[in-house]
């Protein structure tokens, strides 16, 4: 496909996953647009990893359309090559070399040939290290780049794992519940470093702390059963009623 | 980001310094002073301290894998055998009349097993080029069968360990028999000549000695270059966390066949050396055990450091040639004690005694979480 049937940079369309007849994604529509940074809340079960996998295809959909910058049929591609069109995702489970420096973890990430000749006699050229430069420069590791990543706090590695995708240049960044686990400043910081960050890319953020949802500012979509509740700005959303009687519990 | 260099400053004056009392001093004080005076190098300490440096290769060749792939190989004895059998078959082919039987051809052995004609097997090992090369492919190719096998299909841990040990085993077995052509309980020995050199000669062995030094310092410098290009980042990295490796696109089976591979070369290397020093290679080197002794040698020097590998395999054989002269029986129990003793209370060995001192004069200070932000 190369004419682009949307100009959305990610669009789902009646997207529905079945596990064993238990529908994780039921008809779910959902349009991210370029540049956008968009919150994902819902409850538990809501769908939303299922979503996720679909979009870096790790699940594949019983029915619907996904599509990447309106040309790109994500239900059609794997894992590697949906990461090399720009899709990057964060697990909620930072997992960084403990025992390789900062800059040694991001060094690894960097786009680069994977073959073992390659990575026994290269080294990066100017263009790499200036990437690597820029990436901790963003994620606010710079004076801890020769520091062991084990030593990082865990937002920091929450940061660092975020760099890591950040040296692909991805357009598209997935985070699952980026702040999970950091303590309140951690928390102010890292909604500091989204908002920065999504100033010149599409972000879609999962989370479940709303006050770091509110923090982001963004607009937000509510998942319930497997599709759209609601979508709208945080207040909106959180007085609509619907939301209100199924996640934010009364 | 600069390359790691090889050595630093301080360990190129280490290295050479080591470098000139093994290639250089120990080569004079064998030598130049009266037999009998004091400073004069007994002649028989010459190969045993050949014997040392072979097995520092071979604790090397583990240390690549062990301490910073984290593949705990308990059958790197078996590719040093296999390196030591591809030299024993050279030198049992230049014995050649001078044998018990006197056929120009056969080896004694074989002569006793009433064979006619040389095993196919043996073919070309009378020149000694293609004997050297067999003694590092065999152990490569050796190593490269199983350890496909193995990666492909995920095995590690101890479960690696455990292949590794049934592998030395089975070819301790296969080699004990006659019919395998390797001269079977006996294995091969009675080596007249290496290269026009009587064996037995002093200046053989000297010459033998000096070799495996420079041998050992080469091998030193090229697990160097592989632990800090960013190859060496990998194997840390998949030895941490594999699959976050595979998940950001390199394949982790690659990687470990190669350091696998690299690793049984310099198995064989060493054990190609070891052989016309010792002037025997038979089946016993292949024992499960020997390769296990191997692991200690290099925890007791400080795994995942590659110097502590060397001094490791140096300190615990001088210890045991001491040792299993003054008191033999006593050994096996100190070996023992000396495993429990390195991982209760030297977890990072020799090299890493140091730094662990330094933490017992200082106790280390809790780090207080400083409220930084993502921008600075």
């Amino acid at each position: 496909m190369s004419e682009a049937l949307s100009t959305a940079q990610l669009y789902l369309d009646g997207v529905t996953v079945s596990f064993d007849g238990f529908k994780a994604l039921n008809a779910l529509s959902l349009v991210i647009e370029a540049g956008e940074l968009r919150t994902i809340i819902g409850p538990n079960g809501a769908g939303k990893t299922t979503m996720m996998d679909v979009i870096t295809g790790k699940t594949r959909p019983d029915s619907g359309t996904a599509l990447f910058e309106g040309r790109h049929d994500l239900t059609r591609l794997d894992e590697p090559a949906i990461a090399n069109l720009g899709i990057g995702r964060k697990f909620q489970k930072p997992t960084v070399f403990e025992n390789l420096t900062v800059e040694e973890n991001l060094e690894l990430a960097l786009k680069d040939d994977r073959r073992i000749r390659h990575t026994l006699f290269r080294r990066l050229d100017q263009e790499q290290e200036a990437r690597l430069e820029r990436v901790l420069g963003e994620v606010g590791l710079a004076r801890r780049r020769t520091e062991m990543a084990g030593l990082l706090s865990h937002g920091q590695k929450q940061w660092l794992e975020i760099g890591m995708l950040l040296v692909h240049d991805p357009r598209l960044i997935l985070l699952d519940e980026p702040v999970a686990g950091m303590t309140d400043a951690e928390t102010a910081a890292t909604a500091d470093l989204i908002t920065r960050l999504a100033r010149d890319r599409t972000i879609v953020v999962v989370e479940h702390d709303m006050v770091f949802v509110r923090n982001l500012g963004a607009k937000v979509t509510v998942l319930h059963e497997g599709s759209v509740l609601a979508e709208g700005s945080i207040d909106a959303v959180q007085n609509h009623p619907r939301v209100i009687e199924v996640y934010l519990g009364r | 980001m600069q390359r790691t260099p090889l050595l630093t400053g301080t360990g190129w004056i280490v290295f050479l310094a080591a470098a000139l009392v093994a290639v250089v001093l120990i080569p004079l004080m064998a030598t130049v002073p009266a037999p009998g005076s004091a400073l004069r190098l007994p002649a028989y300490l010459v190969p045993l301290f050949g014997k040392y440096l072979c097995y520092a290769i071979l604790a090397l060749a583990l240390d690549l894998i062990w301490g910073y792939a984290g593949i705990l190989s308990l059958g790197h004895g078996a590719f040093f055998a296999l390196g030591g059998y591809a030299m024993g078959m050279y030198l049992m082919r230049q014995i050649g009349t001078r044998g018990v039987y006197g056929d120009p051809i056969l080896p004694d052995f074989m002569v006793f097993l009433n064979w006619r004609e040389l095993p196919v097997a043996w073919w070309g090992f009378g020149n000694f080029a293609y004997a050297a090369v067999m003694a590092l492919l065999v152990p490569g190719l050796l190593a490269l069968a199983l350890g496909w096998l193995a990666f492909r299909s995920r095995v590690t841990g101890v479960y690696l360990s455990i292949i590794t040990q049934a592998m030395t085993y089975a070819l301790l077995l296969a080699f004990f028999r006659n019919d395998m052509g390797f001269g079977g309980n006996n294995g091969l020995t009675d080596f007249k000549e290496i290269l026009g050199h009587e064996i037995q000669a002093p200046s053989t062995r000297l010459g033998l000695y000096v070799i495996t030094a420079m041998a050992l310092g080469l091998a030193f410098l090229v697990c160097r270059f592989v632990v800090t290009s960013r190859f060496g980042r990998l194997l840390l990295a998949l030895r941490d966390a594999e699959s976050r490796v595979r998940f950001i696109g390199y394949s982790t089976t690659a990687a470990k066949l190669f350091v696998f591979v690299l690793s049984a070369v310099l198995c064989g290397l060493a054990g190609a050396l070891y052989v016309p020093q010792i002037g025997i290679i038979n089946p016993s080197e292949f024992q499960p055990g020997n390769s296990i002794e191997v692991a200690i040698w290099v925890a007791v020097g400080g795994r995942g450091t590659l110097a502590g590998a060397i001094l490791g395999a140096l300190v615990v054989n001088f210890i045991k040639t001491w040792l299993t002269g003054a008191a033999p029986e006593l050994w096996l129990f100190a070996l023992g004690a000396l495993f429990i003793i390195v991982t209760l209370a030297m977890p990072n060995g020799i090299l890493g005694l140091a730094d662990q001192m330094r933490l017992w004069r200082r106790p280390a200070s809790v780090p207080v979480a400083t409220g930084e932000t993502a921008h600075e």
